[in-house]
């Protein structure tokens, strides 16, 4: 999310599936679309039916690359250099966008004197400090005038400006040395640059689309940040057809981290207090937090009104609204950091719910050995998944005899698992688009949703906590936990979604609102008619005031006034309670569950679903018009200023205040929004610009750097730094690295979906259907490889890593083609990782070779580039197995 | 069933109909009273479980039971389509390998027992409380050694209330309004901080 979040403010794809078939070229990268993401593919197909070119630049030749006009086929991990490339191609070519940089980007700005470029120190930026393996950011920042507003050159020619800048930083990364890192031959290169560019600029529009194979690097914001500077330069961003949009994997992948269940944010982006950083208080936390210009200048508003919806009447502002019950950060709590921790033997305890790790996360032998040292783990799912197993003996850690069952103390509860018709809620879509589902059916037998769980272990605790007088356990007592429940004993769901979209705390409070509920009566007459109006019929509060949904808790008490409207309206003074400000507006005063709502009408479909903010469908389309609020043209027309109206109009709901004119100069001492001039359409940063250079909130540096992938053939060509410097390795016994040039291990390992089957397998590999389509684990390899070896198409191979060994089959095949890097000529091999040991179809977990690592920012491991070997045959049995591996280890040397 | 109107033997309608027929004309009387299954059926707007495009689905269901999962024509984004594993959505409703009751793993077993829902959920209760309450770190002085944040003796501590010792995995698949309640009493209540998903981009 930060790669997208810190360049132009928010962490979400900033467009529209359909709106591919607007662009006039898309570039896919990091993503085999066709194949992950097979029906949003068909918008690019209307692209090109409509005369676009349709760029695919992957390592595998896939049916992605079968319907681009061009395929590039280019090293794992080379990303980088080659969007680089690209960057360096447009600022020498004087190919950009020239108006729409000057005015809608920091290009202009000042950096300081102290910065040093990573030009300058062979890699790293000013302010690295060696021993804690991480920067002090204070260079980054811009050069302040006396009043300590950023100095800007509006002719771009200040040899500190971010734009000269951005040109020295990117000035080595030429055509030569894409070839030389990433494989990519001048020649095709140029075709790819030339396609972009030519449809790029007033009239025309480009799209770029990414999924993992960006995110899953060691540097993969990084290399997100390169396609946003890219798009930035070339004018595409807020424009139709244009934009990028982040491919999501998972149902709800942007859902759950706007609703985050991670270690380190809070809903909407709000930043989970830490130790240590001065945030004892929430003053303090707003000055850590809190921005002068933009929208994060109501983050006060945003955190007293998450406090409101966590603590209710007990959240005062005597109390600093509970800020204290908030458990603070002290390290890296995220999956793998916590995951060691277990390996140690430091967490007692562990929910698993919807997701594999014994077959979807990296160093799987090390993750499912760490289940091992748990006192209970509780695993919710559709099926008996492998991580519940761990300890039986068809485990592989069993069977091996590194786990005997009779020492394991670990209790193990596993749960049946509603499914998706048989429970209602909402998924956040890849769009940022949220779409409910109605229950069309119960779950079979004891099986029960995650909101049953979650809402009967809170009754529980919270019923342990009001017997206790321990002061530790007063954020269980307070805790706001009101929810209606059905005659099961499930929280009614939309109470949850009338939560997150916030109301006014007064019970007696009711809307201003014209279009309020009440009065208007009547149920709807079947469930369809209310997916029509997102009216469920069953949020009517009987006698309450106008405005109000589920108005009454569980035992029939008033518990909250009307719905707020949106965003604007949510207030720091404990009126408002909030559970996701960005969702606010998604089932407002009106009664309307905008999630629900399936009416869709114009270009964009609204009035299906509801995209944040504000069901705005293409993020910063103000930057679809002039600095004037003129269209840039008329085919690429989306939202503009209406001088007559006095307001901005147009296809989608402008991303931009209202009626804010393109004139609007602010006052000096103005704030928030107000702050930004009328031609500033990037409303969450502080200066209203988009960034392509990035003075705060990257960890790795404030422009993209190429470094070599953990594990890599080669060194980097570009800087003496081999690595992203920042990143954290997680070094240890059984996760260890090939080094540079591993003789043991020469070939690139990359690792890929298929169509047929989803990640650790749970919801495909127990299927018939799809398990007769893919049955079994495979290698894609060039013939050329197949042929060294000595390998026939069908015959048992051994993949091999320092961290493990698996079996599959080979498939040789055209698909995959030899590159030359550097003078040497570079071997790939593709996997899917769908499989493991239990269920209908089995086969050993890919992810068994990949290692634990963290990129700097968001803690992702590298799954896209592992080095590895490769044996004919099957791999060792069972009982010979650690002393192969101890084998492969101590064959050969380490490279010169 | 066939019209009055028209004889009743289809080859006989199909010479006297002057059509080519493939039309009604050359139905038996059983095909025109065929329906679709889903005929009359009750319906649910519901979305695709598996990967992030969202596509809009038909939950078809009568008297309790699913009938049938298809494409929704009128998603602005899928337009009634579905990909294998969103047709397939139906068998991942009703294969027979669901679970369907919870199963219990004793400290030591090497097979699994079963249990009952209202115990199960009692038993995880009292053990989030218990493990809860052993590893509940009130102040920076209390961090482990490794941590960047634990205070000496002679420095001032800082409030954490957090443990590190009861962790949660899991999210990308499941519902907003479900991740929102196990932040909220996970974090906002049991004060645990270890909370990931597949979602770390």
């Amino acid at each position: 999310m930060p790669g997208l979040g810190t360049s132009f403010g928010r962490g979400g794809a900033t467009t529209a599936q359909q709106d591919l078939a607007n662009a006039d070229c898309v570039l896919i990268q990091g993503s085999s679309m066709a194949e992950a993401h097979p029906v949003g593919f068909r918008w690019v197909m209307k692209a090109r039916e409509r005369g676009a070119t349709i760029i695919h630049v992957d390592p595998r030749y896939s049916r992605t690359s079968a319907m681009a006009d061009l395929w590039v086929p280019i090293r794992a991990g080379g990303d980088l250099v080659f969007l680089g490339g690209l960057v360096r191609h447009v600022l020498e070519n004087e190919l950009y966008f020239e108006s729409y940089v000057r005015h809608f980007t920091n290009a202009s700005v000042i950096l300081k004197e102290d910065f040093r470029d990573t030009e300058e120190l062979d890699g790293l930026f000013s302010g690295w400090n060696e021993d804690t393996r991480s920067y002090d950011t204070s260079s980054w920042m811009y050069e302040g005038d006396e009043a300590d507003r950023p100095r800007r050159d509006p002719s771009l020619q200040h040899p500190r400006c971010v734009f000269q800048v951005l040109k020295r930083h990117f000035s080595r990364y030429t055509p030569e040395m894409v070839e030389r890192v990433a494989g990519v031959p001048p020649e095709l290169f140029h075709r790819v640059a030339h396609a972009l560019t030519a449809a790029s600029g007033p009239e025309r529009t480009a799209a770029i689309c990414y999924a993992v194979g960006w995110t899953q690097h060691s540097k993969g914001v990084q290399i997100i940040r390169t396609a946003a500077i890219l798009q930035l330069l070339l004018g595409n961003m807020g424009r139709p057809g244009g934009g990028i949009l982040a491919l999501r994997g998972h149902a709800s992948i942007q859902g759950s981290t706007d609703i985050p269940t991670l270690y380190d944010i809070l809903p909407g982006y709000l930043k989970m207090p830490g130790a240590g950083r001065g945030e004892s208080s929430l003053e303090g936390y707003y000055r850590n937090n809190r921005r002068r210009g933009g929208l994060w200048h109501q983050t006060p508003a945003y955190t007293v009104s998450l406090l409101k919806a966590y603590y209710g009447d007990r959240a005062t502002a005597e109390n600093d609204w509970g800020w204290r019950w908030l458990p603070r950060v002290t390290r890296n709590h995220s999956h793998f950091s916590y995951w060691l921790e277990m390996a140690g033997g430091d967490v007692e305890g562990l929910f698993i719910m919807g997701q594999n790790p014994s077959v979807g996360a990296q160093n799987a032998r090390l993750e499912r050995r760490a289940l091992a040292k748990l006192r209970w783990l509780v695993v919710r799912d559709l099926v008996e998944i492998e991580p519940a197993t761990f300890w039986r003996s068809d485990s592989p850690e069993v069977r091996r005899g590194e786990l005997d069952p009779a020492e394991i103390d670990t209790e193990v509860f596993l749960f049946p698992a509603a499914g998706h018709v048989e429970k209602e809620g909402a998924f956040t879509q890849t769009q940022r688009m949220l779409q409910w589902r109605q229950k069309a059916v119960e779950p079979p037998g004891d099986a029960t949703s995650e909101a049953w769980f979650i809402h009967q272990l809170a009754r529980r605790l919270i019923a342990k906590a009001r017997e206790s007088d321990d002061p530790r356990d007063e954020p269980l007592r307070a805790l706001d936990w009101w929810y209606p429940e059905d005659e099961h004993g499930e929280p009614l769901m939309e109470s949850v979604l009338a939560e997150i979209n916030g109301w006014y705390v007064d019970p007696g409070r009711g809307s201003d609102a014209d279009d309020a509920i009440r009065g208007e009566g009547g149920e709807p007459a079947t469930p369809e008619d209310g997916a029509r109006t997102g009216r469920s019929g069953l949020a009517r509060a009987a006698g309450g005031p106008a405005g109000t949904v589920y108005r009454e808790d569980a035992e029939g008490r008033p518990h909250h006034g009307a719905q707020v409207a949106g965003i604007p309206v949510l207030r720091d003074d404990g009126s408002t309670a909030c559970g996701c400000w960005i969702y606010s507006g998604c089932y407002g005063p009106d009664g309307v569950n905008r999630a629900l709502k399936r009416d869709p009408h114009g270009p964009y479909g609204h009035g299906w679903g509801f995209a944040w903010p504000d069901d705005r469908r293409i993020l910063y389309n103000r930057a679809s018009a002039d600095p004037e609020g003129r269209p840039w043209s008329e085919r690429k027309k989306l939202v503009w200023w209406d001088e007559g109206e006095g307001r901005w109009t147009g296809l989608d709901t402008p991303d931009f205040p209202k009626t804010k004119p393109p004139s609007y100069r602010p006052p000096d001492d103005a704030t928030g929004v107000n702050a930004h001039r009328g031609d500033a359409p990037f409303i969450l940063h502080d200066d209203g610009l988009a960034w392509l250079f990035v003075p705060t909130g990257l960890a790795d540096g404030p422009l993209p750097t190429y470094y070599e992938s953990l594990e890599s053939p080669v060194k980097n060509p570009l800087y003496g730094r081999q690595n992203n410097p920042a990143v954290n390795w997680l070094r240890r016994p059984d996760n260890e690295y090939a080094e540079r040039g591993d003789p043991r291990f020469p070939y690139i390992l990359t690792t890929y979906r298929l169509t047929e089957h989803h990640t650790g397998g749970g919801m495909s590999r127990t299927l018939p259907h799809l398990s007769e389509l893919q049955p079994e684990l495979f290698v894609e390899m060039s013939p050329e490889l197949a042929q060294e070896l000595g390998i026939e198409k069908g015959e048992w191979i051994t993949v091999a890593s320092l961290r493990g060994a698996v079996e599959a089959r080979a498939l040789p095949t055209r698909r995959i083609r030899p590159l030359r890097v550097d003078g040497h000529v570079v071997h790939q091999v593709a996997m899917p990782f769908h499989w493991g040991p239990v269920g209908p179809v089995k086969g050993d977990v890919t992810n068994d070779l990949v290692p634990m690592s963290e990129e700097p920012n968001v803690s992702i491991h590298e799954g896209k580039v592992v080095l590895c070997t490769i044996r004919k045959g099957r791999r060792p049995a069972d009982g010979e197995f650690d002393a192969w591996m101890r084998e492969l280890r101590e064959e050969g040397g380490v490279a010169p | 069933m066939a019209s009055e109107a028209s004889p009743r033997w289809p080859f006989l309608r199909q010479l006297l109909g002057r059509t080519d027929g493939t039309g009604s004309d050359a139905m038996s009387a059983r095909t025109r009273s065929l329906k679709a299954r889903t005929d009359g059926a009750a319906v649910a707007r519901s979305v695709c479980p598996y990967c992030g495009v969202g596509c809009g689905q038909l939950a078809y269901h009568r008297d309790g039971e699913l009938l049938a999962i298809e494409g929704d024509r009128e998603s602005p984004v899928s337009q009634g389509t579905l990909c294998p594993k969103g047709s397939a959505s139906y068998q991942l409703m009703t294969h027979p390998t669901r679970l369907q009751r919870v199963r219990y793993r004793a400290p030591g077993a090497s097979s699994w027992s079963d249990l009952d829902l209202e115990t199960a959920m009692d038993m995880v209760a009292d053990r989030v409380w218990e493990s809860r309450r052993r590893t509940f770190v009130e102040t920076t002085s209390d961090l482990p050694g490794h941590d960047p944040c634990r205070t000496g003796p002679n420095q001032a501590a800082e409030p954490v209330g957090h443990t590190t010792a009861v962790a949660h995995l899991g999210g990308a698949t499941l519902d907003n309004e479900e991740n929102y309640l196990i932040k909220k009493l996970f974090t906002g209540g049991l004060g645990m901080v270890a909370v990931s998903n597949q979602a770390r981009i």
